[in-house]
């Protein structure tokens, strides 16, 4: 069984006069322990998938099922606790706290999932480790370098055990050779079985991905392995 | 299976407040000054709130004080009663008949189960004299050995009139505090004579110190006499004052009826006509006083919630402002897993706890000005009930004026709010 099952997916939004289709029926599955790129030029519609997948915004008309849910359904809170449970959400950005520590910037799913105290926080001391970050747990974002901002917000979003670690554009502020490493990274949570799902329109970063899914007008463009994999 | 859920729920509320108070507190001291700007509103209405609570609470316990000479349980009749509302009521009580001091023994003789009834004359007098010395604007008060227990006044020295005295004509007098300070300065004023006009008077007792009533009346300038001497002496026309001592508020309406009632035999007014005297209590005056320490209070606290309002238009403004600056992070929390909720109760917490730091600042500087204050009228004082009210009221501001950014900051859609970068 897919992990993500797309269906004929539509998003449209009123701007005014005129409605925008972003996307025109998108239909997709992912299986458990994929590593996707989602690529397309800018207008493509790719951002408004990612949010569809991340359950941010649910799209017009269309299914779509994650990890068993109907996602389409549901109300605000019940999209609120999916995404909490089985969305790891790591951003161009980073999007971090800036007045708190990394330890309590990785704790945050966790305070929404209603965790108690001090399994939080050995949780995302667990995490922080995983990402290589153990001497940097007191450190505040503006103390830190870009990479391991970065580290940080993908300690984060796999601090919840998350089905889908989902990625926009997550070299997009770094420096080729930390951008590297972020890669590396993935690659490594690809092999112990995490679901990735990368969103990017760089080549080379969506080269890591076994499998490419382009698109262009709200539409699946081609949906391939990468040559990496085929190689 | 429900309680579990129930649980789960308390659990997720008590991380969601904790985590509130938390970033709230991140925030205020990430904007201190900011903060304390937005709270001056705050600080202002409450410390009027706090002021205008502390002052008629002032007000009230001094009144009480002042007028606790009366007695709470002590009915005073008398021919016109203390409040008179109308001018046609007033030309009524005018020509009623004057009590005399054979009502007065019918009273006591008809009226059973009171600790006391006391026929009470006051007259004032100029002055009282001990060889060269004197003290004046003086009150005489006549009446017998009953006055002890319907006054509840105690004595510093000496004696109070027995009921031999009171009836016999003796030249015997109870002095108050400052008469005794006046007259006899080396020596001890029991047994020592003293002069009301020509009347010389033997002093037997000294009352304790009583003080002053709103200022005016002194209760330490009074000398009491036998009501008989005072008939004899000072002149026979005066009308009495009976006061009767029931001894249990509780008892009081019944009594008065009971009193009323033998007032009316006593006095012969006919069935359907009303009553030619007036059974006057210490309650009438408290409730004359509520009514206008409950203009004063009104009037007070709507100025007061003026300042409260413009308090909350501050930290509802400055929470609007917080929820555009923090949308991004709004959306973050919410791709994380925040609900509705957790955003709301997140932002009210910050309005509760801008305004609550408000309150608290405001009780500082009121218990400052209220310190001051006790030096003009000596039963301020801040209670903990006005402690409370304050702190209620700053809460309840901050909370209302809260709402509305804090509705708008959780209804925002994940995917706008991230978007706004």
């Amino acid at each position: 069984m897919s992990l993500i099952r797309l269906d004929a997916i539509c998003r449209s939004y009123d701007m005014g006069s005129e409605t925008v289709h972003a996307l025109r029926g998108v239909s997709l599955d992912i299986a458990r322990g994929e590593y996707v790129a989602i690529m397309g030029p800018s207008g493509s519609g790719k951002s408004t998938l990612m949010n569809v997948l991340g359950c941010l915004d649910t799209p017009t008309s269309g299914t779509y099922k994650l990890n068993g849910h109907n996602v389409g359904e549901m109300d605000d809170d019940e999209l609120a606790d999916i995404r909490n449970r089985e969305i790891g959400f790591v951003f161009q950005t980073f999007n971090l706290l800036a007045r708190s520590t990394a330890l309590r910037n990785v704790e945050l799913p966790l305070v929404y999932a209603g965790a108690d105290p001090d399994e939080r926080r050995e949780v995302a001391l667990g995490a922080l480790r995983d990402v290589g970050l153990a001497d940097r747990v007191n450190h505040r974002p503006n103390e830190m370098s870009g990479g391991q901002r970065q580290r940080v917000a993908i300690a984060r979003a796999l601090v919840n055990r998350p089905s889908i670690l989902l990625a926009d554009e997550p070299t997009g502020n770094l420096d080729s050779r930390t951008g590297t490493e972020i890669l590396e990274l993935f690659e490594a949570l690809s092999k112990k079985g995490n679901t990735l799902i990368v969103v990017t329109h760089e080549e080379n970063v969506a080269r890591h991905a076994r499998r490419i899914i382009r698109i262009r007008d709200g539409l699946v463009e081609s949906d391939a392995l990468s040559h990496e994999a085929a190689h | 299976m429900v309680s579990w859920k129930a649980t789960l729920f308390r659990m997720k509320l008590r991380t969601e407040v904790i985590e509130g108070l938390r970033i709230a507190g991140e925030s205020i001291r990430g904007n201190l000054l900011r903060s304390v700007l937005t709270t001056l509103g705050i600080v202002i209405g409450v410390v009027t709130v706090t002021l205008m609570a502390t002052a008629i609470q002032g007000l009230d316990r001094s009144f009480s004080q002042a007028i606790s000479f009366l007695g709470t349980d002590v009915l005073h009749v008398d021919q016109r009663e203390w409040f008179i509302d109308s001018d046609v009521k007033w030309d009524a009580v005018q020509r009623r008949n004057r009590i005399t001091i054979q009502q007065v023994r019918s009273v006591e003789r008809g009226l059973d189960g009171v600790l006391g009834v006391a026929p009470v004359v006051m007259q004032p007098v100029l002055a009282v004299h001990h060889k060269n010395r004197s003290s004046s604007a003086v009150m005489l008060i006549a009446t017998t050995d009953q006055y002890l227990t319907t006054s509840g006044i105690t004595l510093s020295a000496g004696r109070f009139m027995t009921k031999a005295e009171a009836e016999g004509n003796r030249d015997v007098c109870v002095i108050g505090a400052d008469i005794a300070e006046k007259l006899f300065v080396h020596e001890s004023p029991v047994g020592q004579r003293l002069y009301v006009t020509s009347e010389a008077l033997e002093v037997i007792g000294v009352v304790d110190r009583r003080g002053t009533v709103l200022g005016h009346l002194n209760l330490d300038s009074q000398i009491i006499i036998p009501i008989r001497k005072f008939f004899t002496g000072f002149g026979s026309g005066p009308s009495c004052i009976i006061d009767v001592k029931v001894g249990d508020a509780a008892r009081l309406d019944a009594v008065r009826e009971e009193l009323r009632g033998l007032l009316r035999q006593i006095r012969r007014v006919a069935p359907g006509q009303p009553d030619d005297f007036a059974i006057n209590q210490q309650e009438e005056l408290l409730e004359r006083f509520r009514k206008v320490s409950g203009v004063i209070a009104t009037s007070g606290f709507f100025i007061t919630g003026l300042s409260l309002f413009v308090g909350g238009i501050g930290i509802m403004n400055i929470m609007f402002v917080s929820v555009v600056e923090r949308t991004a992070e709004i959306g973050l929390r919410k791709a994380l897993g925040a609900r509705r909720r957790t955003i709301l109760l997140q932002f009210l917490i910050e309005a509760a706890s801008v305004a609550l730091i408000g309150g608290v600042i405001a009780l500082v500087v009121a218990r400052g000005l209220v310190e001051v204050g006790k030096q003009f009228l000596s039963t301020l004082a801040l209670s903990p009930g006005v402690v409370l009210l304050a702190l209620g009221v700053a809460l309840a501001t901050g909370i209302v004026s809260g709402f509305l950014p804090a509705w708008r900051a959780a209804r925002m859609t994940p995917v706008e709010a991230l978007r706004n970068d």
